[in-house]
């Protein structure tokens, strides 16, 4: 038994909006009219293309490869032709189109050979790299490889931590994966526990959704596996945020810039561990995913879609109303506008909102702050935002560092609840950005000089060569 | 671009502005009864002004006039105004008083948000440098008649009669004569001045404030941290010099329920903009007006010293906050250490 629960400081409690979306069963989407996989994975990660246009592919083929150490492999959702290999838009704040492969289904559903990967036998390496291979990465939403997370690190991994908390408003694709696929999930965390060499495993749920803690506590009576609980956590956003439920569960603080591993400890998405069980006892790469249509619409519900699937294509599954005016990717607290519903589902798709001027309204306008201080009551990285707001907009942004401005996840509590109804997260943002850039061109700069000096030095000694030459 | 978050709580200036205001009504009520109407007027006089005044500056700083008239910042600093002056003043020293709050300490610091000083208390300040007799003319417990009150704020003549030395100025006069200086004790329970623990009447206003105030913590508009560092902090200086002298100095209750120890606790120390932000600058801070309050009331030239406390820890504000930043998430701890 967990002795206590700890508490993270500030979070909110916006309306949870949940009930509308999780009482139906998941359904699995249709077979679209064709799938755009990006190439792209983050800022750092791109996979190398391993198929031609013209191509014919089945489903779950390794389409590209890992490349490089946080990047994983990429797979046809589903069997048919490529049709091409062009940049196309993806889900991302910049909006701007990358590479992508587009395939035309054939609608045979013809698979690869699958075969379960034994890796009782192998070294967890192996067993890493074959997770490396089927693609499997964090569908919580940021979309980091799981295999990368499972590694030893220095400490090693005590305690492994499932997150489903799932605290943003309007989702429910975690309830109900752990409602109806709690023995995938929990065969996931007991495979992930063998790889890291881990002790327990704390599965962490807010307390608002007692059908699933209690599917997942039936299931740990199934699997009869020691040191593995159910957890449930008090509901306030962001509980599911992974620093915010490591810190509940375990009362393990980890500072910005550090990993899970400095401190034992590493946290994964249920929806994760469902897919590492489906490629371990499966020998199926991730190709699809369950996510949420909400909102706005006249049927929510959860579905399971291929990854590559367009937006436009799902929405008419949950039949969003006429007065919708955009849609979100997330949920309303992190999401990104959606620019182009021609972009795809991609792993880290929990969620698309539809929204309305009813539903989300334009904010009111800025007022000057008045110091009352409720964002930093919120703020669950314990910073003082209408300082960090004082510093990005005066562009002090050296203060602005100086008062923690990398510390804020991002996640919106502040803007939320301020009374001037100043949107300080997107000055925040800015801020990062901006210093990003700064520390980019200072890059560039800093190698521009390097060269010159060293075109420098060569001419001195090529002169200095010449006049001994010339001496001699 | 991403915008997030994209629902928001429904909050606003004017809402936080408008349940400061309420909270105010129970310390007014109580005002009217023991003293008369005559506050409701300096209220309804302070408010016009400073809406007007209000109206003037943001014309000519071409700032959206509705979003900020309607903000109701101006009308919490008319109230502040009106609660800290005399209730029988002359009309015109409330108008100049709150035309000066507005018009220099608001809005020539930048207007909403921006102000480094307490307006209220620089007109308060202000005032009591200018016309100290007309900024100590307080009613007298009982002299409610509202026609010699509305005489007397309008009127050219002072009505001596209905005037009446407030605890502080009683206990001052009593203080700087040595011959009756030994009678302090029996002054506090006897004289008509004083009620059961603070002055007659005040006891009660001080209450209501107090009511509010409570209020106002739990509405989360406020913190804890000021009126309790304010009201400990008064508290334990005058226990302190009581013990020592209590023939030199008043008892710590009388200090906490005269004067505007209350309004100022829970409504004028806990002004956010012009104040400490972090919880332990939040604490210092308050201790700090309490202390120099403390100073003021009883070694200085003028009977009530919050004004002039407040203003001077408004100057400290900024160094305090900057020196009492709170840890931050995950940078308290020693590595892999759970707490
Ligand atoms: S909540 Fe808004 S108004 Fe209040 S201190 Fe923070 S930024 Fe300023
Ligand atoms: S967005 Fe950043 S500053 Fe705002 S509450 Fe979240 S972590 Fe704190």
């Amino acid at each position: 038994m967990i002795a206590k629960l700890f508490k993270f400081k500030g979070g909110v409690k916006p309306d949870s909006h949940k009930d509308v979306s999780a009482a139906a069963p998941i359904r699995v989407a249709p077979l679209p009219s064709h799938l755009i996989i990006p190439l792209r994975q983050s800022a750092r990660a791109m996979a190398r293309c391993l198929v031609q246009p013209g191509q014919t592919v089945l489903k779950g083929e390794m389409i590209a490869a890992a490349e490089g150490p946080l990047c994983t492999a990429v797979h046809a959702p589903t069997s048919g032709t490529v049709r091409a290999i062009a940049p196309q838009p993806v889900p991302h704040p910049s909006g701007l189109p990358a590479p992508s492969i587009i395939i035309d289904p054939d609608g045979l559903e013809r698979w690869i050979e699958r075969r379960p990967f034994d890796y009782r036998c192998v070294p967890a390496q192996e067993t890493r790299n074959y997770l490396r291979d089927c693609g499997v990465v964090g569908l919580g939403g940021a979309g980091f490889p799981s295999h990368v997370k499972l590694g030893p690190g220095e400490k090693g991994i005590e305690t492994l931590i499932l997150n489903g908390a799932e605290c943003e408003p309007w989702i429910t694709c975690d309830d109900r994966l752990m409602r109806e696929r709690a023995d995938g999930i929990l065969a996931g965390a007991s495979i992930m526990r063998h790889i890291a060499g881990a002790r327990r495993i704390l599965v962490g749920i807010e307390d608002n959704k007692p059908q699933a803690i209690a599917s997942m506590r039936a299931a740990v009576q199934r699997l009869g596996e020691a040191d593995i609980e159910v957890v449930a956590v008090p509901t306030r956003y962001p509980a599911g945020g992974e620093k915010q439920l490591i810190r509940v569960l375990t009362g393990i603080e980890i500072p910005f810039g550090k990993l899970g591993t400095h401190f034992g400890v590493q946290c994964f998405n249920v929806g994760s561990a469902h897919a590492v069980f489906r490629a371990i006892a499966h020998g199926e790469p991730l190709i699809s995913r369950v996510l949420t249509l909400s909102g706005n619409m006249a049927h929510p519900g959860n579905f399971e879609a291929l990854i590559g699937t367009p937006i436009r294509e799902l929405l008419p599954l949950a039949e969003p109303r006429t007065d919708t005016d955009r849609y979100l990717m997330g949920g309303p607290m992190m999401g990104v506008a959606l620019l182009s519903l021609d972009t795809p589902v991609i792993k880290g798709t929990n969620c698309i909102l539809a929204g309305s001027p009813a539903l989300f309204p334009p904010p009111p306008p800025e007022m000057p702050c008045i110091r009352c201080g409720e964002c930093a009551k919120v703020c669950p990285a314990e910073l003082q935002p209408f300082e960090l707001y004082w510093f990005s907009r005066a562009r002090i942004f050296g203060k602005a560092q100086e008062y923690s401005l990398f510390d804020c996840i991002e996640c919106g509590c502040c803007s939320y609840v301020c009374p001037s109804r100043i949107p300080l997260v997107d000055y925040f943002r800015f801020a990062k950005g901006e210093i990003w850039a700064r520390e980019k061109e200072k890059a560039a700069a800093d190698i521009a000089r390097e060269r010159y000096e060293l075109r420098l030095a060569r001419e001195e000694r090529e002169k200095a060569e010449k006049a001994a030459k010339l001496a001699a | 671009m991403n915008n997030s978050p994209y629902s928001l709580k429904p909050a606003s200036v004017q809402s936080v502005m408008l349940r400061v205001l309420c909270a105010l009504l129970p310390g007014i009520a109580a005002y009217v009864w023991f003293f008369g109407a005559a506050i409701l007027v300096q209220i309804a006089l302070a408010s016009v002004t400073a809406l007007a005044a209000e109206a003037v500056m943001l014309r000519l700083r071409g700032k959206p006039l509705l979003m900020f008239l309607s903000d109701g910042s101006a009308l919490v600093t008319a109230w502040l105004i009106a609660l800290t002056f005399p209730s029988i003043a002359p009309w015109w020293l409330t108008v100049l008083g709150t035309l000066l709050a507005i018009m220099v300490a608001k809005h020539l610091y930048g207007g909403l948000g921006q102000n480094p000083f307490n307006p209220a208390m620089v007109a308060f300040a202000l005032m009591i440098v200018a016309y100290p007799q007309l900024m100590s003319q307080w009613p007298a417990v009982g002299a409610t008649d509202f026609a010699m009150q509305i005489n007397a704020i309008f009127g050219t003549r002072q009505l001596d009669a209905m005037t009446m030395a407030t605890p502080l100025d009683a206990l001052r006069t009593v203080l700087r004569d040595p011959e009756q200086r030994a009678a302090i004790g029996g002054l506090l329970g006897s004289n008509a001045t004083f009620g059961n623990i603070g002055g007659k009447g005040w006891e009660w206003v001080a209450a209501g404030y107090l009511a509010g105030g409570l209020w106002l913590i739990q509405q989360r508009i406020i913190t804890w941290h000021m009126p309790a560092a304010f009201l400990a902090t008064l508290f334990a200086v005058a226990g302190v010099f009581t013990l020592i002298d209590s023939t030199q100095f008043a008892p710590p209750l009388f200090h906490l329920l005269t004067g505007g120890a209350m309004l100022g606790a829970f409504f004028i120390v806990t002004d956010p903009v012009s104040g400490c932000t972090t919880p332990r600058g939040k604490l210092i801070f308050a201790a700090g007006v309490a202390l120099l309050t403390w100073i003021i009331r009883s070694f200085g030239a003028y009977p009530d010293g919050i004004a002039f406390a407040v203003l001077l820890m408004n100057i400290a504000a900024p160094l305090i906050d900057m020196y009492t930043q709170p840890p931050v998430f995950g940078h308290k701890q020693k590595e892999g250490e759970p707490r």
